[in-house]
């Protein structure tokens, strides 16, 4: 029976925790890909970066804070510089929008355009970053490093492997539900917010009833700057600040978009956690569980890994194909929030 | 091939740009920046024909390109026998057993329509069942070869044929990933090609750095054998020395400058046969069909002309394009380092030089290559003199001071995204725009 | 003087004008319907009049006002609704959030006006929290004049509302449209279903390639026998 419970253990501890974690952080990142898509109807290449600047100016801010001499207790400071880090992306993205996609929205530019010029984005918003902060990793995370420590559990349960959750994870994964709950909250209850989806759903009309477009699409950036921000800020606690890995992020996060219907925001939230346990699961070393639940002569030798953990980045390219494969629009179908 | 006034200025305008580098920098500094730009203008092309021709959005150029690079390695490089003797059988069984459970799982797939929910279990376990037998045959031999000779091989080798032919098998492989690629998300939303795209590029970009077996991953395979003479070779070649007394530099400079220019006389003929055959196609019915869908897909398909199909060609084109010049890449450098691809150098700078030089137009998109590749080097130099310049009213050790000239290096990225933001706004048409027929 | 009324309407897409000058107009509590053979020019007269295309020459009054520079959405705040044949409905939104984004431009309680359409609708009112996308054609078009009668518009204007309905659900349709037009409201809408329009009709038009070829009441235009033969079958 412990037998049992110590393999669930080594599952919770490596998979179902990180894969949590890291699921809410794509389910916020593919959020903000999606409400860009169902509102300017185009797939923003710029959103990692855009993830990227958000957070380093949340750390810029924890700095601040810090240097202060403020912190905020066993949690990290950077949740106290969010609301700064989200101020400064969304001012970044109105100017953005302001100066550059605006133009090609009164121009009612083709889809390809607009990617193009994300692309563009993309690149300015690179080159900020490196100018500001450089290239380096940086780490920002501070307070109390675990909640439930691996020695204090085994102690506590008496099991011989131990489950560690770390405040970041736990951090991740309740601000991703509020997160998530105030989006959907907006989008479902307020006026605003179901304009927005009035827009999404059939512009025409929206305009037939008096819904002011460039109000609709100014929300749509304040509420993606923030998104990105958070998602952005909530990876970084997690693992480290890379200016590099948020482009890297960009295909899961993609992936998680179609995956559940790109312009769904339910679709987008599943898609998140879809592309992030199929991750962890394919690339998991199973050896130790497997070693629990067999008897001891049948035992593997090897890792009985699926795919190393190289490749996970190709397991979110591979669901992706699979997906255009056989249902292109997505689990959810979806194209309006 | 008809070149205005205006558009034969400016590539006068670029070759007094080399000539300027000559002077001030080195010849040296010159004539590498000189490659360089061939080669980045026969990317360009690759796109070109792609984007300007057909408006295909392709974020994978670093992929295609990286797959030149390995093609070079693997035809060049000598076989390691011991290597093979200790793995090549596995790698073979392994290769065949993909391929075979691939076929199963298309095959089953299209006949188990029928089945609705359980066709995609089917499918799966299949293909699962598939690949655990394809790991139990390849994972013992991949081992098996890292372990031989570790320090200086540890990988199968390649062929130990002319680096040159690489350039065709370069332009092979892209093909094929490009087919697959294209076969999957061409005749989909358009974003989705550009998003398939990305992910591959990444994907393929992971492979060589991590199957070890194949391409030494990120030890990397230095050394390269070269199609044009050593410099050390010159250096002792009787004929080679009394032709280089007569200019009045040391010799090391004349067989430096040489071999260089070897390179680009080797490149500029591909370039050529590039551009001519891009010409030629653009003015072909072919190419007017693809500028016809390009501008509207619904009509062209009403006109019974299979879009995908031709998006799938015009695709697969240009990317076997992008990797004859990966490989030309990797032939000029030497070595192959999988770890030096990165997006915005290898996909994202094309797309720049692509529509700077002006989408749909060949000339452009070299002239594109050239001057973007220029100002990529060139822009370090610069920057740096400009940021000293700004700042030197500055204690030399203020931090602000000391920020901005560690910075300078980045400038390039923000000034190339600032360029195409601005070209796509103010000059969509490029340089040298399409001209409409 | 019409309360509402496009005079010697001049428009078209491209170079190609499609109206040549016809005139068109409606009362308060008033039924006009516009006629006319396929390519005549019907929806592109309620497109102008409505601000979807701008006029080359001519001009819109709205209560003896020169509207004709008008936004659509400045003409929804003036009291204009509109119900355009296809796509107007939000799909994925249910009933009842679909008239509450036709009444977005109201800033007062709009509980009395969705009693009001839930009255004239009942079965909207049995299915508010369905999607739109999920119901019958004829509730859809049910939601869509309803969306358009939440700004408690002066003149409702609508874009062939019977199209694709059956027989049935489009005498329903116009049954519901007279009580609309009882409530005060000036009604004017294109019909294909030249016959059953015309009979409800207080006023109506028939165009022919852009012009007025006929305009009576609807029982006089019934009668014509000219009108009878070459645009209602006889």
């Amino acid at each position: 029976m412990s037998d049992v419970l110590n393999a669930l253990v080594i599952l919770a501890n490596f998979v179902v925790v990180p894969g949590l974690a890291y699921g809410s952080q794509l389910a916020l990142g593919a959020l903000g890909v999606t409400l860009v898509y169902a509102v300017l109807r185009f797939s923003n290449f710029a959103h990692g970066e855009t993830m990227a600047i958000g957070t380093m100016f949340v750390i810029l801010a924890t700095w601040g804070l810090q240097s202060a001499g403020i912190g905020f207790g066993p949690l990290p400071t950077a949740l106290l510089a969010l609301p700064v880090g989200i101020f400064a992306a969304i001012i970044l993205c109105l100017v953005t929008d302001r100066l550059v996609y605006r133009y090609y929205r009164r121009q009612k530019a083709s889809g390809v355009i607009y990617l193009i010029v994300s692309v563009g984005v993309m690149f300015v918003y690179n080159g900020l970053i490196r100018f500001v902060i450089g290239p380096r990793d940086q780490i920002f995370t501070d307070g109390q490093r675990f909640i439930i420590k691996a020695r204090e559990f085994k102690k506590m349960t008496g099991l011989n492997e131990g489950l560690a959750i770390k405040t970041t994870q736990a951090v991740t994964v309740v601000t991703a539900v509020v997160t998530v709950a105030a989006v959907f909250w907006f989008l479902n209850r307020t006026r605003t917010g179901k304009s927005m989806r009035a827009f999404s759903d059939n512009e025409d009309l929206a305009l037939l009833s008096g819904i002011n477009p460039d109000r609709v699409v100014m929300i749509a950036w304040i509420m993606t700057a923030a998104l990105a921000t958070i998602a952005g800020t909530l990876y970084g606690l997690d693992k480290s600040f890379k200016p590099f890995v948020y482009l890297q992020l960009l295909l899961p996060i993609f992936a998680a978009a179609i995956v559940g219907g790109v312009g769904n925001p339910i679709g987008a939230i599943a898609g998140g956690f879809v592309i992030a346990f199929s991750e962890l699961f394919v690339t998991f070393a199973y050896k130790r569980v497997v070693t629990y639940l067999v008897p001891d002569s049948m035992a593997p030798d090897t890792l009985v890994q699926f795919l190393s953990t190289d490749y996970k980045f190709a397991v979110s390219f591979v669901i992706l194909v699979i997906v255009l494969l056989v249902k292109p629009t997505g689990i959810f179908s979806g194209k309006s929030l | 091939m008809s070149l205005s006034v205006r558009n034969l200025s400016m590539f006068a305008l670029m070759a007094l740009l080399f000539v300027t580098v000559g002077f001030v920098q080195s010849w040296d500094v010159s004539l590498a920046l000189l490659n360089m730009c061939i080669i980045s203008a026969i990317m360009a092309l690759g796109v070109n024909i792609q984007w300007g021709y057909a408006g295909l959005f392709n974020v994978g150029t670093m992929g295609f390109a990286a797959l030149g690079g390995l093609a070079a390695m693997l035809v060049s490089v000598p076989p390691v026998a011991g290597a093979w003797q200790a793995g090549g059988v596995g790698i073979f069984g392994g290769l065949v057993a993909a391929l075979l459970t691939v076929a199963a799982g298309v095959a089953i797939w299209r006949r188990t329509a029928r089945l609705g929910r359980r066709r995609y279990w089917l499918t799966g376990l299949v293909v699962l069942v598939g690949y655990i037998i394809m790991r139990a045959i390849i994972d013992p031999a991949v081992e098996a070869i890292e372990a031989v000779d570790v320090t200086t091989a540890g990988f199968l080798g390649g062929l130990g044929l002319p680096i040159v032919f690489s350039w065709l098998v370069g332009g092979i492989f892209a093909a094929g990933a490009a087919w697959v690629v294209g076969k999957i998300s061409l005749g989909l939303r358009s974003d989705y090609l550009a998003i398939a795209t990305l992910g591959i590029s990444e994907i393929i970009i992971y492979f060589l750095k991590f199957e070890e077996w194949l391409t030494r991953g990120v030890k990397n395979v230095t050394g390269l054998p070269r199609p044009v003479p050593y410099e050390i070779e010159l250096k002792q070649s009787p004929a080679f020395q009394s032709w280089a007394s007569g200019f009045d530099t040391n010799i090391e400079t004349v067989a430096s400058l040489t071999v260089k220019l070897c390179y680009a006389g080797l490149f500029s003929v591909v370039l050529l046969v590039v551009l001519y055959l891009s010409e030629v196609a653009l003015r072909s019915p072919w190419g007017r069909m693809m500028r016809a869908i390009r501008d509207n897909e619904t009509a062209a398909a009403a006109m019974g002309k299979n879009v995908t199909s031709r998006h799938l060609q015009v695709f697969i084109l240009g990317s076997a394009v992008v990797g004859i010049a990966g490989a030309m890449l990797t032939t000029l450098d030497g070595q192959f380092n999988p770890p030096t691809y990165q997006p915005l150098r290898f996909t994202f700078l094309i797309w720049v030089m692509v529509i700077i030089g002006g989408s749909g137009n060949n000339w452009g998109a070299v002239l594109g290559g050239f001057i973007i590749w220029f100002f990529w080097i060139e822009a370090e130099p610069i920057g740096l003199w400009l940021m000293g310049a700004l700042t030197s009213g500055m204690a030399p050790d203020h931090w602000l001071r000391l920020h901005l000239i560690e910075s300078a290096a980045h400038m390039r990225l923000l000034t190339m995204g600032l360029v195409l933001l601005l070209v796509l706004r103010f000059a969509p048409r490029g340089l040298i725009p399409e001209i409409k027929r | 003087m019409s309360f509402l009324v496009g005079e010697e309407m001049v428009c078209g897409y491209g170079g190609a004008d499609i109206l040549h000058g016809c005139t068109i107009g409606v009362e308060p509590g008033e039924i006009a319907v516009v006629v006319g053979p396929n390519g005549a020019g019907k929806s592109t007269a309620m497109k102008a009049m409505f601000g979807m295309l701008a006029l080359r020459e001519g001009q819109v009054l709205l209560e003896g006002e020169d509207i004709s520079r008008l936004k659509p959405q400045e003409r929804v705040l003036r009291g204009m609704g509109f119900v355009p044949q296809t796509h107007n409905v939000f799909t994925s939104m249910t009933v009842e959030e679909n008239l509450e984004m036709g009444a977005f431009i109201r800033r007062d309680d709009i509980a009395g006006t969705m009693q009001q359409v839930f009255d004239l609708f009942p079965i909207l009112h049995e299915k508010r929290a369905q999607p739109a996308g999920e119901l019958s054609g004829g509730q859809r078009q049910q939601v869509a004049v309803g969306r358009a009668l939440m700004t408690r518009p002066k003149i409702l204007m609508l874009d062939e509302p019977t199209a694709g309905v059956s027989p049935i659900v489009m005498d329903e349709l116009f049954d519901r449209i007279i009580e609309v037009a009882q409530t005060g409201i000036a009604i004017l809408m294109v019909e294909q279903n030249a016959k059953q329009a015309l009979n409800i009709a207080d006023r109506g038009y028939v165009l022919v390639q852009g012009r007025n070829a006929y305009t009576d009441t609807g029982a006089a235009l019934m009668a014509d026998p000219e009108v009878r033969r070459a645009f209602l079958g006889g």
